[in-house]
């Protein structure tokens, strides 16, 4: 039992520390290959880390004197997901606390009062309300598998992984990523690309340090949503572990590719698709597991 | 017993002496003392049956059963009255079918029959014992204020010391409907209500008033018929009129479906699930305070409480369940997209409400000791928050004029006490830690156990959209106006301070529902079941939560608003005018920024929601009462 803690601790330490390093890399890698998909070099791997440390060095000022607080907040939550998440513990609670963040990430863009903000919040909130149902599936699915909502419970199931189950909700979930992730082409709310955006939506208003914070925030949700993905491929041996993280990062990167040659559709799209195929691919899955 | 019987008699002489107060100050004094004497009272209930378990009383007295059946008559000839003096045919009908049916089951039927205990308290019981004691006296004493304001703005006679009687013997009427093990007498208050929320409705006297007070008359008239047809059935079948002991039955596998279908039809009638949402929707042209009661601590509450009773004999496989089920998970999906295309807050308030019972409606049909202890925690976490909510908005209504969330902008910088509360409420209602999304996680795991892949459809969409709905709320009136003046003095110090109040125990509640999870829901179900398995939230996990519900409300206050930064403009392209609300436009004219919300009527209209709703709840029902029907033909 003892043992059991200790190793909670060290995997949640483990992220705490080590995610914002992971997540950033990825960002540079990403930004990396994407250069190189459109004919360019491209910023050094290390960017976003210089990114984020010039963006503390700016003039501290905010629109109001409330909107860092909800960032902030944002923030916070952004950890507490991932540390329940990688701590084993309830799958459904990580889920739940990761829905947190996101409507503080939402109340500091409408706290702004602006208009381009409150749009972008606006649109985050559709694209939460457009993924949140393939989410839950995707949790059910691990729950109908496991008999658990636990994290540890899940990997520690003995036999095949998750995923031979699961076929169609991973496909379903993959699906949903980019709104997850805010890339093309549902990159709705707020776009890395300068081409997708006359103004920066969700993010318009936020500036210099807590610009950093949100950006960090986002690197540590990445290294989650890659956790969530591995949790369909891993077993209990370490090797399937390994296996699974090749297979989350390679994901990581088709969603690149998918982001480099998709344009942004419109919200209406996102919304009918993603709630069309958490049906046919989410739903129809769980009913077949059900009953089996 | 005693207790029990100052619970139900002391609103009811409350409310006969607020009838012919005409005083201001007099009815001020007697409301509040009346309003903490009930609120002590059902405190003190609570305490003193807290460790008993299930307490029966006989109170054998058949001087009371032919007073209900008088009262019974007369309620029914004053429908039929009524039906006539405003034309309304349906009513007349049901009033002239129900009163043969009353008559012959009380003088006849009901004879033969020997109930052993009339009344009975359990701690299902204590908790709606709680909830219409303290939210129900709350809500009366908000009136107080609430109700001056609106006279001014009201021609024609002072009908306040009515207004206040219905309010009272609602409460007495809830007290004895929670108490009551008699199914006849259970009966007799379920009229009550639905004659006193009828009168409350149709208060102000309009036009729309009182076609909506029929609407909602007749809806639950059809539900008191079936319980009606029920007690009838349930006296010729199975000789009982006991309802823990029919519930015995029920539990031990006898097939007792019959009365139960005609039992949770009457709950979905009175809980407001569709196709008869409409009378709740209908019911906001009464005063703020009618629809604060109506929505959290009576009439719908009473409605699950039936359904949440019957439990232990529902599931998937029986039939009463499945009609609890299916038209619970139903309403609560097609309900909660029906609130997205509002603007009204009170209607989106009354969707959500509709919504959430819907999922308590379901919960009690699912009848699993899991799913009963997210049903019970939803209706106390719901009859909090909801109260607080509606409240919030009248308050708001009565300041800006409006109760549309569009102009609820910049309602943080106007009225910042005001929208704080409001955003606990609206936080209270969806979102992770606070209580109902605890209860609707606990929902979402018994939905999946059910024995039907069906329901995790309705639930995992219908969470989805509620979170959208709430959110863009809660983001209209957390917006900053710069430039806007506080301008909170108006409010009257009576509502803030009940407000206040409600706020307090929306967030007691959260921080202590482990306690009264263990101490009051968890006991409930040990009595009710044979077994109780492990709950869906584990002990460390409640503890995570309540640890986040603390930090949720610490860091606010120590953090929100405190910053060192240099203030500036927000983005406006450039062309600011310097207020953060004008720009400059193309003709150099200074023009006015503003920003709608969405409501994508395109995809979740109100009408279209509500139409499949009907149709689909409609099926449901009529199967179910037509399998009712064939199995008493069978029978005869």
């Amino acid at each position: 039992m003892s043992n059991g803690i200790l190793s909670t601790v060290i995997m949640v330490i483990c992220y705490l520390v080590l995610a914002p390093f992971v997540g950033g890399l990825l960002a540079g890698l990403d930004r990396k290959f994407s250069a190189r998909l459109q004919g360019r070099v491209g910023p050094p791997v290390l960017q976003p880390f210089y990114d984020v440390l010039k963006l503390r060095e700016k003039e501290a000022i905010t629109v109001n004197k409330v909107q860092d607080f909800y960032v902030l907040c944002f923030f916070l939550c952004m950890l507490l997901t991932g540390a329940f998440f990688f701590g084993g513990a309830d799958l459904l609670l990580a889920l739940f606390t990761l829905t947190l963040a996101g409507v503080f990430l939402v109340l500091a863009a409408y706290s702004s009062g602006s208009p381009y903000a409150q749009i972008g919040a606006e649109r985050e909130l559709l694209s939460m309300m457009a993924y949140e149902p393939m989410v839950l599936f995707s949790a059910i699915g691990f729950y109908l598998f496991a008999g658990s909502f636990s994290v540890s419970e899940i990997l520690h199931t003995p036999g095949i992984a998750p995923i031979a189950y699961l076929p169609l909700v991973f496909l379903g979930f993959l699906y949903i990523l980019p709104m997850k992730l805010r890339k093309s082409p549902f990159d709705l709310s707020t776009s890395h690309h300068a081409h997708q955006e006359l103004v920066k939506g969700l993010s318009t208003e936020f500036s210099g340090s807590t610009l950093a914070l949100m950006e960090v925030a986002h690197w540590y949700e990445n290294v989650f949503l890659l956790g969530f993905i591995a949790l369909f491929f891993a077993g209990s041996h370490w090797w399937t572990v390994l296996i699974a993280v090749i297979i989350a990062i390679v994901c990581y990167f088709l969603e690149v590719l998918v982001d480099n040659s998709a344009a942004r559709m419109k919200w209406q799209f996102a919304l009918k698709s993603a709630w069309f195929l958490a049906l046919i691919l989410g739903f129809v899955n769980l009913v077949v597991l059900y009953y089996l | 017993m005693i207790l029990i019987l100052l619970l139900i008699l002391f609103p009811l002489a409350a409310a006969l002496l607020l009838l012919f107060v005409k005083d201001d100050g007099a009815r001020d004094w007697l409301v509040r003392i009346g309003a903490l004497v009930i609120a002590a009272l059902s405190i003190v209930t609570a305490v003193r049956f807290f460790n008993a378990g299930s307490v029966y009383f006989p109170a054998q007295s058949p001087f009371v059963n032919y007073l209900m059946l008088v009262l019974e008559a007369l309620m029914d000839v004053l429908i039929f009255v009524l039906g006539i003096k405003y034309r309304k045919l349906p009513a007349c009908v049901m009033a002239v079918i129900q009163l043969p049916l009353i008559l012959w089951f009380d003088l006849s039927l009901a004879h033969g029959i020997e109930v052993y205990n009339n009344l009975c308290i359990d701690r299902l019981s204590l908790v709606m014992v709680l909830i219409i004691g303290i939210v129900g006296s709350l809500i009366c004493v908000y009136a107080l204020s609430y109700m001056k304001d609106f006279q001014k703005h009201q021609e024609g006679a002072d009908r306040r010391p009515w207004f206040f009687f219905l309010m009272f013997l609602f409460l007495s009427a809830m007290f004895g409907l929670v108490t009551s093990n008699n199914l006849a007498w259970l009966f007799f208050f379920w009229e009550v209500t639905t004659l006193c929320s009828f009168f409350l409705i149709g208060f102000t006297k309009t036009d729309e008033a009182v076609r909506n007070s029929f609407r909602a008359l007749h809806m639950n008239m059809l539900g008191g018929l079936a319980f009606n047809l029920a007690l009838i059935l349930a006296a010729i079948f199975y000789q009982t009129l006991d309802l823990d002991l029919f519930i015995f039955y029920g539990a031990r596998g006898y097939d007792i479906t019959m009365v139960s279908v005609l039992l949770v039809f009457a709950g979905i009638t009175k809980a407001a699930q569709m196709p008869f949402s409409s009378w709740l929707l209908g019911a906001m042209v009464a005063p703020t305070p009618t629809s604060a009661l109506l929505h959290s601590s009576t009439m719908v509450k009473a409605g699950v409480f039936l359904i949440l009773r019957l439990a232990p004999t529902m599931g998937w496989g029986n039939l009463a369940g499945m009609l609890a089920m299916l038209v619970g998970g139903i309403t609560f999906l097609l309900a909660s997209c029906a609130a997205i295309s509002q603007s009204n807050a009170k209607r989106v308030l009354a969707y959500s409400t509709v919504a959430n019972l819907g999922l308590i409606v379901a919960c009690g049909g699912i009848g699993s000791p899991e799913a009963v202890w997210a049903g019970i925690l939803l209706l106390m976490f719901h009859a909090l928050a909801k109260s607080l909510l509606f409240l919030c908005v009248g308050t708001a209504e009565h300041q800006i004029g409006s109760r549309d969330i569009e102009d609820m902008d910049g309602l943080f910088s106007k009225f910042p006490r005001l929208a704080r509360f409001m955003a606990v409420g609206i936080c209270a209602m969806f979102l992770a830690p606070f209580g109902m999304l605890v209860s609707k996680w606990a929902a979402l795991k018994a939905f999946v156990d059910c024995g039907t892949p069906l329901m995790m459809f309705f639930i995992v969409f219908g969470s989805a959209v509620t979170l959208f709905f709430w959110s863009k709320w809660l983001g209209k009136i957390i917006a900053i106006a710069s430039g806007a003046e506080s301008e909170e003095s108006g409010v009257p110090a009576g509502e803030l301070r009940v407000l206040g109040s409600l706020v307090g125990l929306v967030l007691l509640l959260c921080l202590g529902f482990p306690i009264v999870s263990s101490q009051l829901v968890v006991p409930f179900l040990q009595e009710t079941y044979d077994s109780v398995g492990a709950l869906a939230l584990s002990r460390p996990t409640m503890l995570i939560l309540v640890i986040m519900v603390a930090a949720l409300i610490l860091m606010p206050l120590l953090f929100l608003g405190k910053t060192k930064k240099r203030i500036v403009p927000i983005y406006l392209s450039g062309s600011n005018q310097g207020d953060n609300v004008h720009f400059t436009n193309a003709m150099q004219q200074p023009a006015a920024a503003s920003l709608r919300n969405w409501y994508m009527e395109g995809f979740f209209g109100e009408k279209r929601m509500c139409l499949a709703g009907v149709i689909l709840c409609c099926i449901v029902i009529v199967w179910a009462l037509s399998l009712v029907l064939g199995g008493v033909i069978a029978y005869v």
